[in-house]
Protein backbone atom coordinates (compact mmCIF):
# COMPACT_ATOMS: atom_id res chain seq x y z
CA UNK A 1 0.00 0.00 0.00
CA UNK A 2 1.70 3.34 -0.90
CA UNK A 3 2.52 5.32 2.00
CA UNK A 4 0.54 8.63 2.94
CA UNK A 5 1.77 11.61 4.45
CA UNK A 6 0.26 10.32 8.27
CA UNK A 7 2.21 7.54 8.01
CA UNK A 8 5.26 9.38 9.01
CA UNK A 9 3.98 11.09 12.16
CA UNK A 10 6.40 8.30 13.90
CA UNK A 11 9.13 10.87 13.56
CA UNK A 12 6.88 13.29 15.35
CA UNK A 13 6.48 11.20 18.31
CA UNK A 14 10.08 9.93 18.28
CA UNK A 15 11.29 13.65 18.19
CA UNK A 16 8.97 14.98 20.86
CA UNK A 17 10.52 12.43 23.50
CA UNK A 18 14.27 13.30 22.38
CA UNK A 19 13.86 16.99 22.77
CA UNK A 20 12.02 16.23 26.34
CA UNK A 21 15.90 15.21 27.25
CA UNK A 22 16.96 18.92 26.00
CA UNK A 23 14.52 21.37 26.89
CA UNK A 24 11.52 20.35 28.96
CA UNK A 25 9.76 23.22 27.62
CA UNK A 26 8.95 21.05 24.80
CA UNK A 27 6.38 19.15 26.66
CA UNK A 28 3.69 21.38 26.21
CA UNK A 29 3.67 20.40 22.42
CA UNK A 30 2.59 17.04 23.48
CA UNK A 31 -1.08 19.18 24.13
CA UNK A 32 -1.60 18.42 20.65
CA UNK A 33 -1.58 15.00 21.21
CA UNK A 34 -4.65 15.22 24.17
CA UNK A 35 -6.22 18.38 21.64
CA UNK A 36 -6.76 16.37 18.32
CA UNK A 37 -8.05 13.12 19.17
CA UNK A 38 -10.75 14.66 21.17
CA UNK A 39 -11.16 17.54 19.09
CA UNK A 40 -11.84 14.69 16.28
CA UNK A 41 -13.55 12.47 18.12
CA UNK A 42 -16.24 15.51 19.42
CA UNK A 43 -16.38 17.20 15.52
CA UNK A 44 -16.45 13.93 13.22
CA UNK A 45 -17.70 11.27 15.85
CA UNK A 46 -15.05 9.38 14.45
CA UNK A 47 -10.88 7.40 15.73
CA UNK A 48 -9.30 9.07 12.25
CA UNK A 49 -6.50 10.37 15.06
CA UNK A 50 -6.00 6.16 16.10
CA UNK A 51 -6.58 5.12 12.62
CA UNK A 52 -4.69 7.00 10.99
CA UNK A 53 -2.68 10.15 12.75
CA UNK A 54 -1.53 8.63 15.87
CA UNK A 55 2.72 8.58 15.78
CA UNK A 56 2.53 6.59 18.81
CA UNK A 57 1.24 3.74 17.92
CA UNK A 58 3.15 3.91 14.34
CA UNK A 59 6.53 3.89 16.32
CA UNK A 60 5.12 1.24 18.31
CA UNK A 61 4.33 -0.90 15.40
CA UNK A 62 7.41 -0.02 13.66
CA UNK A 63 9.91 -1.15 16.60
CA UNK A 64 7.77 -4.49 17.25
CA UNK A 65 6.61 -4.94 14.03
CA UNK A 66 9.22 -3.88 11.40
CA UNK A 67 11.99 -4.24 13.63
CA UNK A 68 10.94 -7.60 15.58
CA UNK A 69 11.15 -6.02 19.25
CA UNK A 70 7.87 -7.84 19.54
CA UNK A 71 7.13 -11.30 21.03
CA UNK A 72 3.54 -11.07 19.59
CA UNK A 73 1.60 -13.00 21.63
CA UNK A 74 -1.85 -12.59 22.66
CA UNK A 75 -2.74 -10.35 25.97
CA UNK A 76 -4.15 -11.81 29.03
CA UNK A 77 -7.56 -11.42 28.61
CA UNK A 78 -8.04 -9.00 31.86
CA UNK A 79 -6.16 -6.42 29.93
CA UNK A 80 -8.46 -5.96 27.64
CA UNK A 81 -11.21 -6.23 28.88
CA UNK A 82 -13.45 -3.35 30.11
CA UNK A 83 -13.08 -3.14 33.55
CA UNK A 84 -9.33 -2.85 33.02
CA UNK A 85 -9.21 -0.43 30.21
CA UNK A 86 -12.46 2.14 31.90
CA UNK A 87 -10.21 1.42 35.44
CA UNK A 88 -6.96 2.60 33.30
CA UNK A 89 -8.68 5.57 32.00
CA UNK A 90 -10.15 6.56 35.39
CA UNK A 91 -6.36 5.86 37.37
CA UNK A 92 -4.33 8.30 34.49
CA UNK A 93 -7.02 11.35 34.62
CA UNK A 94 -6.68 11.30 38.53
CA UNK A 95 -2.94 10.84 38.10
CA UNK A 96 -3.67 13.76 35.69
CA UNK A 97 -5.53 15.93 37.78
CA UNK A 98 -2.69 15.40 40.93
CA UNK A 99 -0.02 16.90 38.15
CA UNK A 100 -2.42 19.82 37.44
CA UNK A 101 -2.89 20.71 40.95
CA UNK A 102 0.96 20.24 41.23
CA UNK A 103 1.56 22.75 38.28
CA UNK A 104 -1.26 25.42 40.12
CA UNK A 105 0.80 25.21 43.33
CA UNK A 106 3.82 26.26 42.21
CA UNK A 107 2.17 28.96 40.16
CA UNK A 108 0.46 29.89 43.48
CA UNK A 109 4.16 30.20 45.04
CA UNK A 110 3.21 27.20 47.65
CA UNK A 111 5.61 24.90 46.32
CA UNK A 112 8.87 25.61 44.43
CA UNK A 113 9.42 23.95 40.98
CA UNK A 114 11.04 20.34 41.08
CA UNK A 115 13.34 19.51 37.93
CA UNK A 116 12.60 15.95 38.32
CA UNK A 117 10.22 13.39 35.53
CA UNK A 118 8.30 11.08 37.68
CA UNK A 119 8.44 7.62 35.69
CA UNK A 120 5.10 5.38 36.16
CA UNK A 121 3.69 7.77 38.89
CA UNK A 122 6.40 6.83 41.48
CA UNK A 123 10.04 6.83 40.53
CA UNK A 124 11.71 10.91 41.13
CA UNK A 125 14.24 11.04 38.30
CA UNK A 126 16.94 13.68 38.52
CA UNK A 127 16.00 16.37 34.55
CA UNK A 128 17.63 19.20 35.61
CA UNK A 129 19.90 19.34 32.65
CA UNK A 130 16.45 19.84 30.59
CA UNK A 131 15.73 23.07 32.48
CA UNK A 132 17.66 26.14 31.31
CA UNK A 133 14.49 29.04 32.80
CA UNK A 134 11.73 29.94 31.99
CA UNK A 135 9.62 33.24 30.71
CA UNK A 136 7.14 33.42 32.87
CA UNK A 137 5.57 31.63 35.91
CA UNK A 138 8.02 28.87 37.32
CA UNK A 139 4.46 26.86 36.83
CA UNK A 140 4.99 26.72 33.30
CA UNK A 141 8.26 24.56 33.54
CA UNK A 142 6.26 22.25 36.87
CA UNK A 143 3.36 21.78 33.96
CA UNK A 144 6.25 20.68 31.14
CA UNK A 145 7.89 18.10 34.03
CA UNK A 146 4.59 16.65 34.66
CA UNK A 147 3.35 16.92 31.33
CA UNK A 148 6.83 14.76 29.70
CA UNK A 149 6.50 12.45 33.04
CA UNK A 150 3.09 11.67 31.24
CA UNK A 151 4.21 11.24 28.19
CA UNK A 152 7.55 8.93 29.17
CA UNK A 153 5.45 6.63 31.32
CA UNK A 154 2.99 5.99 28.63
CA UNK A 155 5.62 5.25 26.30
CA UNK A 156 7.47 3.36 28.54
CA UNK A 157 4.49 1.75 29.42
CA UNK A 158 3.32 0.62 26.12
CA UNK A 159 6.82 -0.70 25.06
CA UNK A 160 6.97 -2.61 27.97
CA UNK A 161 3.51 -4.54 26.47
CA UNK A 162 4.49 -4.01 22.90
CA UNK A 163 7.28 -6.68 23.53
CA UNK A 164 5.34 -9.18 25.30
CA UNK A 165 2.40 -8.95 23.69
CA UNK A 166 1.27 -7.37 19.96
CA UNK A 167 3.46 -4.17 18.78
CA UNK A 168 0.26 -1.69 19.35
CA UNK A 169 -0.81 -3.42 22.80
CA UNK A 170 -0.70 -0.20 24.25
CA UNK A 171 -3.81 1.04 21.71
CA UNK A 172 -5.80 -1.87 23.98
CA UNK A 173 -5.67 0.12 27.02
CA UNK A 174 -4.46 4.00 25.57
CA UNK A 175 -6.99 6.14 27.80
CA UNK A 176 -6.77 8.59 24.53
CA UNK A 177 -8.15 5.93 22.79
CA UNK A 178 -10.52 4.34 25.35
CA UNK A 179 -12.29 8.20 25.85
CA UNK A 180 -12.37 8.49 22.30
CA UNK A 181 -14.35 5.54 21.75
CA UNK A 182 -16.62 6.60 24.33
CA UNK A 183 -17.14 9.90 23.05
CA UNK A 184 -18.17 8.18 19.70
CA UNK A 185 -20.27 5.82 21.53
CA UNK A 186 -22.18 8.85 22.93
CA UNK A 187 -22.27 10.73 19.71
CA UNK A 188 -23.80 7.71 17.86
CA UNK A 189 -26.06 6.58 20.22
CA UNK A 190 -29.25 7.09 18.71
CA UNK A 191 -28.18 5.41 15.47
CA UNK A 192 -27.17 2.49 17.64
CA UNK A 193 -31.13 1.75 18.99
CA UNK B 1 -15.98 -23.77 2.24
CA UNK B 2 -14.60 -20.18 2.38
CA UNK B 3 -12.92 -18.51 5.32
CA UNK B 4 -13.73 -14.92 6.47
CA UNK B 5 -12.52 -12.69 9.21
CA UNK B 6 -14.73 -12.26 12.24
CA UNK B 7 -15.00 -9.23 14.58
CA UNK B 8 -15.74 -9.79 18.25
CA UNK B 9 -17.56 -6.40 18.72
CA UNK B 10 -17.98 -6.07 22.05
CA UNK B 11 -14.48 -6.00 22.41
CA UNK B 12 -13.28 -4.09 19.90
CA UNK B 13 -11.28 -0.56 20.90
CA UNK B 14 -11.12 0.32 17.04
CA UNK B 15 -7.72 1.45 17.00
CA UNK B 16 -7.77 0.91 13.20
CA UNK B 17 -4.72 -1.79 13.29
CA UNK B 18 -6.61 -4.41 11.01
CA UNK B 19 -7.33 -1.05 8.62
CA UNK B 20 -3.55 -0.65 8.04
CA UNK B 21 -3.00 -4.08 7.67
CA UNK B 22 -5.87 -5.58 5.27
CA UNK B 23 -4.57 -5.77 1.57
CA UNK B 24 -8.05 -5.79 0.31
CA UNK B 25 -9.31 -2.87 2.28
CA UNK B 26 -12.38 -4.45 3.51
CA UNK B 27 -12.20 -3.37 6.71
CA UNK B 28 -13.28 0.31 8.11
CA UNK B 29 -14.14 1.83 11.49
CA UNK B 30 -17.18 3.95 10.59
CA UNK B 31 -18.35 5.17 13.78
CA UNK B 32 -15.00 4.70 16.08
CA UNK B 33 -16.58 2.50 17.90
CA UNK B 34 -15.59 -0.81 16.30
CA UNK B 35 -14.19 -2.26 13.50
CA UNK B 36 -16.36 -3.69 10.40
CA UNK B 37 -15.43 -5.89 7.60
CA UNK B 38 -16.91 -5.99 4.23
CA UNK B 39 -17.74 -9.50 3.67
CA UNK B 40 -17.45 -9.38 0.25
CA UNK B 41 -14.15 -8.01 0.15
CA UNK B 42 -12.53 -10.23 2.62
CA UNK B 43 -10.46 -13.32 0.99
CA UNK B 44 -9.59 -14.58 4.71
CA UNK B 45 -5.87 -13.96 4.70
CA UNK B 46 -5.55 -13.70 8.37
CA UNK B 47 -3.48 -10.56 8.49
CA UNK B 48 -5.66 -9.14 10.62
CA UNK B 49 -6.10 -11.66 13.08
CA UNK B 50 -2.23 -11.64 13.34
CA UNK B 51 -2.24 -8.28 14.16
CA UNK B 52 -5.30 -7.29 16.39
CA UNK B 53 -3.48 -5.86 19.42
CA UNK B 54 -6.22 -7.08 21.43
CA UNK B 55 -6.46 -10.53 19.67
CA UNK B 56 -10.16 -10.61 19.23
CA UNK B 57 -10.38 -11.29 15.14
CA UNK B 58 -10.49 -14.96 14.40
CA UNK B 59 -11.20 -16.66 10.88
CA UNK B 60 -14.25 -18.37 10.03
CA UNK B 61 -15.52 -20.93 7.91
CA UNK B 62 -18.62 -19.73 5.99
CA UNK B 63 -21.24 -21.58 4.20
CA UNK B 64 -20.92 -20.65 0.33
Amino acid sequence: MKKKWYDYLWIFSLTYLILGFFNILFAWLGLICFAVPLIISVGWGNKAYCNKYCGRGQLFSLIGGRFGLSRKHDMPRWMKSKYFRYGFLVFFFAMFFLMLWNTYLVFAGERTLAQKVTLLWTFKLPWHWAYHGTLFSEGVAQFAFGFYSVMLTSTVLGLITMILFKPRSWCVYCPMGTMTQLICKAKHKEENI
Amino acid sequence: MKRKAKIDKDQCVACGCCVKVCPKSAIKVPNGICAVIDEKLCVGCGKCVKECPASIIELREVQK
